[in-house]
C-alpha cells in the first residue's frame, strides 16, 4: 500500500528533448491544457487535505480556547458530565474512559490479529503458492470488501448472544469489540504483510536453505526478520484501522462510560461517542465541541500512524 | 527439541492459520446469506421502509445506496484519473509531489468518521444543503479520491515505456501520448481498479451518518423532474443507503422485525460488494483481451 511510489522510473530524461521540438501553437496549447488540469487536480488533493486538517482542527480546539477547559483535564479526566447543570458543579468533559476504550480495543484487536497476519501471509508466499494464490488471495480480497456496517451486524447478531449465553456478562463488551475489529484488519495486515514478503531476493532464502536450515528456521531467522519494516508498516496500518473504526464498533461495544475491569464489561471509545452524540447535540455546545476534540485526537492519531510508517519504512531502507 | 521436529510442527501452524481464516470468511458469508437469502424477495427489494409496522422493505435505501454511488464516481473519477496522470508522468522529484504524496497518504489512512464530520461542516452546514444526497457524495469522493489516484497512477505506470517512447519518437506530445496511447492501455487496470473502488463507496456508512443523513423522504418513482423534492433524483434531498440502514434500525428503529430487515438488507450489501468484485475481475479480463487480441 505505501509502496511502489518511489520505485517510480524518472521518464524526465526522454522527455526532455523531445519538448524543446518545435509544437504548432494548438497541440502546444492542449499540452499545456492538459498539463494544468492534471496539476490542478493533484493540487486539490493537497487543499482538500490542508482545509480538513484547518476545519476540524479549528472546530476541535474551541473546546480549550472558546470553552476554557484544560488540555489535560480533557485528555486525563474521566469526569464526563456534558449536560450537568451549574449548582450541581457544571459541566465536565474528561474524556479519558473514551480514549482508554479505543486504545483498549485497538491494540487488543492488532495483538491478535498481528500474529495470524503474518502466519497467513508467510504461508502465502512461502508455504503453498499455489494454494495461496487460489484460495487466500480471493478470501481475503473478499473480507476487505466486506462494509464494516456488516462486521458490526454480524458480531452483534452472532457474537454477542453467543458471549452472553456462554461466557457471561451482558455479551456487549470489550471482548465483541476487540474480536470484530481483529476480523477486519486481518486482510489489511496480511497484503501489505505478502507484498513485503515478496520483494525480499530469493537468494536470501536459497542461501540459507543451501546452508542446511529448514524451512522454518529461514522464516524465522532470515525471512521474517528481513521483512520486519514492511511488516511494522503492516500492523501499523491495521492498528490505524482499527483506531479509526466507528459503527462496527460502536454496535458490539455497549458504550457505557465506564472504564472496564474484565473483557467482558462493556465500555465505549472515541468514535462510538462522536457517532451517537453528534446529531443530538447542539452546534457550538460545551458538550458538541468536546466531540469535535475527540474528532482531532481521531485525526492526530492517524497523523501519528503516518509518522511511525515513514519512520519504518526509512529505518528499513538504510539497512 | 529437534529441527525437524519444530520445522513439521511449524508447518502444520501455518497450515492452520490459514485454514482459520478461510473458515473466518466461510462463517461469515455463510451466516448472513443463510439468514439473508430467505429474506430476500421481489417486495423486500422495491417496497418503502416502515416505521411501526412489520413487513417494509428497502427499496429506497437500494436506489439511494446506486446513485449514490454514481454521483461519487462523477466527481472522483476525472479528478482521480487528472491527479494520477499528473503524478505518474509530469511529477518530477520536486518538493510539491512530496506535498501530494504525503497528502494522499493523510487522507487514505483518515477514519472514515471525520471525513463524515468534514463533510457535516463543510457540505451540510456550509453550503446550506442540509442534509443531501450532494453532501454524502462530496464526503465519499473525500474518502474515495486518494484510493483513485493511486489507482490511477499505478494503472498508467504498468503501461510499458516502449509504448510512449515510439509513440514520443513518432512526433506526438505529451498529452496526446497520454490520451491517445497510455491511458487505452492503461484502461483496464482503470475499470478493475475502479470497480473495485466503488464496492467500498457503496458499504461506507460512518461518513454517511451526518452528511447524507439518516432519513429518506417519501418517493414518488415515476417523478423524474431532479427538482422536485419527492422525486428520487433530486440531489438535494436527505437520502439513507442501504448500510446506513442496517446501522440504524439496529440502533433505534421501532419495527418489530429488525432482525429479518438487518439480514435482508445486509444480505443484499454482500452480495452487491461480491458482484462488483467478479464484475472487476471479469471486465479487466474481456477489455485486455479485446485490446491486445489475444
Amino acid at each position: 500500500m505505501h509502496k511502489g511510489f518511489s520505485a517510480a522510473p524518472d521518464s524526465n530524461d526522454i522527455y526532455r528533448t523531445t519538448d524543446k521540438r518545435n509544437i504548432q501553437g494548438r497541440k502546444r496549447c492542449e499540452e499545456f491544457l492538459g498539463r494544468s488540469a492534471a496539476f490542478l487536480a493533484a493540487a486539490l488533493v493537497v487543499a482538500l487535505t490542508v482545509s480538513i486538517i484547518y476545519f476540524i482542527g479549528s472546530k476541535g480546539l474551541a473546546t480549550f480556547t472558546v470553552h476554557g477547559v484544560r488540555v489535560t483535564e480533557f485528555l486525563f479526566s474521566t469526569q464526563w458530565w456534558p449536560d450537568r447543570p451549574l449548582e450541581e458543579g457544571g459541566p465536565a468533559v474528561g474524556s479519558l474512559t473514551f480514549i482508554l476504550g479505543s486504545l483498549l480495543v485497538s491494540l487488543l484487536a492488532v495483538a491478535v490479529s498481528a500474529p495470524l497476519s503474518v502466519i497467513v501471509a508467510v504461508f502465502m508466499v512461502e508455504i503453498a503458492p499455489v494454494w495461496g494464490q487460489r484460495a487466500l488471495q480471493p478470501a481475503i480480497e473478499i473480507l476487505a470488501g466486506i462494509p464494516s456496517v456488516v462486521y458490526g451486524y454480524v458480531g452483534l447478531s452472532l457474537l454477542v448472544p453467543f458471549i452472553r449465553n456462554y461466557l457471561g456478562g451482558e455479551g456487549f463488551s470489550v471482548l465483541a469489540g476487540f474480536i470484530v475489529l481483529s476480523i477486519m484488519i486481518l486482510p489489511t495486515i496480511i497484503s501489505v504483510s505478502t507484498d513485503s514478503l515478496r520483494a525480499l531476493p530469493p537468494q536470501w532464502k536459497e542461501a540459507a536453505l543451501a546452508l542446511g536450515s529448514t524451512r522454518w528456521q529461514t522464516i524465522r531467522l532470515v525471512l521474517v526478520p528481513a521483512a520486519r519494516s514492511g511488516l511494522i508498516t503492516a500492523v501499523v496500518l491495521g492498528l490505524a484501522r482499527a483506531f479509526g473504526e466507528a459503527l462496527a464498533v460502536q454496535m458490539v461495544i455497549g458504550n457505557t462510560r465506564t472504564i472496564p475491569h474484565s473483557l467482558l464489561d462493556p465500555t465505549i471509545t472515541l468514535t462510538s461517542a462522536i457517532t451517537m452524540d453528534m446529531g443530538y447535540t447542539i452546534m457550538g455546545s460545551l458538550w458538541n465541541s468536546a466531540l469535535w476534540s475527540m474528532g482531532l485526537i481521531l485525526l492526530l492519531m492517524s497523523f501519528l500512524f503516518i509518522m511511525v510508517i515513514r519512520v519504518v519504512v526509512r529505518g528499513g531502507m538504510v539497512r | 527439541m529437534n529441527a525437524r521436529l519444530a520445522d513439521r510442527l511449524a508447518t502444520i501452524m501455518f497450515w492452520t492459520g490459514a485454514a482459520m481464516v478461510l473458515a473466518i470468511l466461510a462463517l461469515l458469508l455463510g451466516y448472513i446469506l443463510w439468514h439473508g437469502i430467505r429474506v430476500i424477495d421481489w417486495h423486500f427489494l422495491t417496497a418503502p421502509p416502515q416505521t411501526i409496522v412489520a413487513g417494509g422493505g428497502v427499496g429506497p435505501q437500494i436506489f439511494n445506496s446506486f446513485y449514490l454511488l454514481l454521483l461519487t464516481m462523477f466527481i472522483t473519477a476525472p479528478l482521480g484519473l487528472l491527479a494520477g496522470i499528473y503524478l505518474a508522468e509530469y511529477a518530477g522529484k520536486r518538493r510539491i509531489t512530496e506535498y501530494i504524496r504525503l497528502s494522499i497518504e493523510t487522507l487514505t489512512s483518515l477514519p472514515s468518521i471525520v471525513v463524515g464530520l468534514f463533510g457535516l461542516l463543510i457540505f451540510v452546514n456550509m453550503t446550506g444543503w442540509g442534509y443531501s444526497l450532494m453532501s454524502g457524495a462530496l464526503a465519499l469522493a473525500v474518502i474515495n479520491l486518494p484510493l483513485m489516484v493511486r489507482i490511477s497512477e499505478e494503472a498508467i505506470r504498468s503501461v510499458p515505456g516502449e509504448l510512449r517512447e515510439a509513440s514520443l519518437a513518432l512526433g506526438a506530445t505529451r498529452w496526446e501520448t497520454m490520451w491517445r496511447v497510455i491511458l487505452p492501455s492503461a484502461f483496464p487496470g482503470l475499470v478493475t481498479g475502479a470497480i473495485i473502488a466503488a464496492g467500498r463507496v457503496f458499504g461506507e456508512a460512518a461518513a454517511l451518518l451526518y452528511t447524507a443523513g439518516m432519513s429518506s423522504p417519501i418517493l414518488n418513482f415515476s417523478d423524474l423532474n431532479p427538482w422536485s423534492p419527492t422525486s428520487p433524483l433530486n440531489p438535494f434531498r436527505p437520502a439513507e443507503t442501504l448500510a446506513v440502514h442496517i446501522w440504524k434500525i439496529n440502533s433505534e428503529a421501532l419495527i418489530p422485525d429488525v432482525r429479518r430487515v438487518a439480514d435482508g438488507s445486509a444480505a443484499v450489501l454482500i452480495l452487491v460488494v461480491l458482484l462488483f468484485n467478479i464484475c472487476a475481475r471479469w471486465l479487466g479480463r474481456r477489455i485486455y483481451r479485446r485490446l491486445t487480441a489475444t
